[in-house]
């Protein structure tokens, strides 16, 4: 696929997110939507450290929440609107990811996995103890009446660009996921992710041929966290109230990690197909069974994968294609 | 409030919390430790193993801390054969690093999602003659519903040390983790040994989880607050060394106990974590670990 062609795709897709919001009136569609993209954005983000890299983070929640509750500081501090809520999340997650980064890089790689999950726990320790925030019980956040960007009105009844919240919030997760697969695709196609795959094939061999390891490795984390950061900014808009187990949990770890090993870690297909596979199936086990079944799945299908299938479903394609041949 | 008598029981309350903790962690201290297998599911195997005991208790009024040892044996053969799996699939092709890991967390939510979907998410106990009981000595207090698993927390650590140290297999072991190359030029079979020594690493959980269940009220995902404790202590302990666990179990019973005691209990989450946070940032080899372990 030529780039050019691969970002008219990218912008077709976007417009056409954005007349969905303008013609499909069952409310449903974009709140599953929402949960499906961003699963989706955390799989990708996982998958640039995972992946290109191999460093296993266990605590994606831990950046989404802290993500998730910077973005109430602002809001509670300073009347924020909900575009720097997204951007401080991000930043401060970032800011996160690369002191944990450059404490724990230079170890074996399983000792930055347990360090992420430390993370997780200590992160939301502080949460629950921090009134200001809520605390254990939650905070409530009430979208803003008729907000305006440059004299536009965003939301509103009439003459509005989006008719609700869900609405503006589903453009704008399909947004991020879009510059998300941008941003991954482009990290693939550099030096940058050269010498990523490089470390992650043998660390030792990369360094003695002059591969920065530990700059990179850092640069690959911080990208990652950034990017849950964001996923967690925007979070608490789209549930209108956010509360620590929510935010902290270890599902969405689980499933940060589980839909690019499902799918396929080498290229960004591979998050991308296993978050709209699984994904889906999770919204229909969710409706149809119980949200504690989507995670059985979830479970299953890890495993499953894991020892049978190394490549995910990417993997599984490619086996399948050269037989045909 | 700070007082002498606070104090003291804090320091008995933290001991016995070691205790108890040693005896979670034992069995990842060899998982970990000494194979190298980062058996982030550890804790849950915990907790099915104290769903086990909370399930004869319930029904047929049995002790739990017998059932825990009826059924170590049963944890072994679960353990083998999940070693077995994982030696076939990622120890043969060097995969373990990321498949491997994410293995386990997919076998940990497995056992979670079965255990909450047949037993909901109430917290469970059991019931047995000593637990209400209490000794008073003076001022301090010692509840037998932690002295009871303290002594077999004891029993168990001890007996597993001793088992390493001085036992033919329990050097084997050991062999196992400083040089496995070295052991297969003697003719002995890595894998074997590392199969049954992660069977025996499972086999603790049946035990541990007993002890567990006769600590707290325990529900699916309570474990998931234990992987800081067993990771922190593994590593604080110095990776596969059984006195180390023993020591760095106690040091973070005795911490948690007096931040619980003096600044509330939604602080004591944190405390094994963020001790995990800074031993791996600043003394990644533990108290008594070995050298060169934890980099390359």
């Amino acid at each position: 696929m030529s780039r050019n062609r691969f970002y008219i795709i990218i912008g077709a897709l976007l417009v056409l997110s954005y007349l969905a919001t303008r013609f499909v009136d069952n409310q449903f569609y974009f709140f599953a939507g929402f949960a499906i993209l961003q699963l989706m954005v955390m799989a990708l983000a996982w998958n640039i450290l995972g992946g290109y890299v191999g460093y296993v983070n266990f605590g994606s929640a831990a950046f989404f929440g802290l993500g998730a509750y910077s973005a109430i500081v602002v809001l509670n501090l300073f009347d924020a609107s909900l575009f720097a809520q997204i951007i401080t999340g991000g930043c401060f997650a970032a800011l996160i990811g690369f002191g944990t980064g450059y404490l724990t890089l230079r170890l074996r790689g399983v000792y930055f996995a347990i360090a992420t999950l430390a993370l997780l726990v200590v992160s939301e320790t502080l949460i629950v103890n921090w009134e200001f925030v809520g605390g254990a019980a939650g905070t409530y956040v009430l979208p803003k009446k008729n907000p305006t960007v440059l004299g536009v009105l965003v939301v509103g009844k009439e003459n509005a660009l989006f008719d609700n919240y869900k609405e503006l919030l589903f453009f704008l997760m399909c947004l991020i996921a879009l510059a998300t697969i941008i941003i991954c695709s482009l990290v693939e196609n550099s030096k940058l992710g050269r010498g990523l795959a490089a470390l992650r094939d043998s660390e030792e061999a990369a360094e003695s041929m002059g591969v920065p390891t530990l700059r990179l490795k850092l640069f690959a984390t911080t990208l990652s966290a950034s990017i849950m950061g964001v996923t967690g900014g925007i979070f608490p808009y789209y549930m209108t109230f956010i509360d620590p187990i929510s935010a902290f949990n270890l599902d969405i770890s689980v499933n940060a990690l589980a839909m690019p090993l499902i799918g396929g870690t080498a290229t960004w297909l591979g998050p991308v197909l296993g978050a709209v596979v699984l994904g889906t199936l999770q919204q229909i086990a969710t409706v149809t069974i119980s949200s504690e079944v989507n995670l059985l799945i979830v479970g299953l299908f890890l495993v499953a994968f894991v020892v049978f299938a190394p490549g995910g479903f990417l993997g599984l394609i490619e086996k399948y294609w050269k037989r045909g041949d | 409030m700070f007082s002498a008598e606070l104090l003291i029981n804090a320091i008995v309350t933290g001991i016995l919390l070691g205790g108890f903790y040693a005896a979670l962690s034992i069995g990842l201290s060899i998982s970990f430790g000494l194979l190298d297998i980062v058996n982030i599911a550890h804790p849950a195997f915990i907790i099915l193993g104290a769903f086990v005991c909370f399930i004869f208790n319930s029904h047929y009024g049995l002790d739990p801390i017998l059932m825990g040892i009826i059924f170590a044996p049963a944890f072994y053969v679960i353990g083998t054969l999940i070693y077995r799996i994982y030696y076939e699939s990622f120890e043969k092709t060097g995969a373990e690093a990321l498949r491997g890991l994410a293995f386990f967390f997919g076998i940990m939510f497995i056992i979670e999602v079965i255990l909450i979907m047949s037993f909901g998410v109430d917290f469970q106990m059991v019931q047995a003659d000593y637990i209400d009981f209490k000794a008073t000595f003076g001022v301090v207090d010692i509840p037998f519903r932690m002295f009871v698993p303290f002594v077999i927390a004891m029993m168990m650590t001890l007996g597993l040390q001793y088992f390493s140290s001085r036992t033919f297999f329990g050097r084997a072991m050991q062999a196992v983790a400083q040089d496995s190359l070295a052991l297969r030029l003697m003719a002995i079979d890595p894998a074997r040994i590392k199969r049954i020594a992660f069977g025996l690493s499972l086999a603790t959980c049946s035990i541990a989880g007993a002890l567990l269940v006769i600590v707290i009220p325990i529900e699916p995902s309570v474990g998931r607050l234990y992987i800081g404790q067993v990771f922190a202590i593994v590593v604080l302990g110095g990776l596969g060394s059984q006195s180390g666990t023993l020591i760095a179990a106690m040091l973070l019973g005795l911490v948690e106990s007096m931040i619980t005691t003096f600044f509330g209990p939604s602080w004591s989450p944190a405390v094994a974590f963020g001790a995990l946070i800074l031993v791996l940032a600043f003394k990644p080899t533990g108290i008594l670990g070995r050298v060169g372990d934890t980099r390359g």
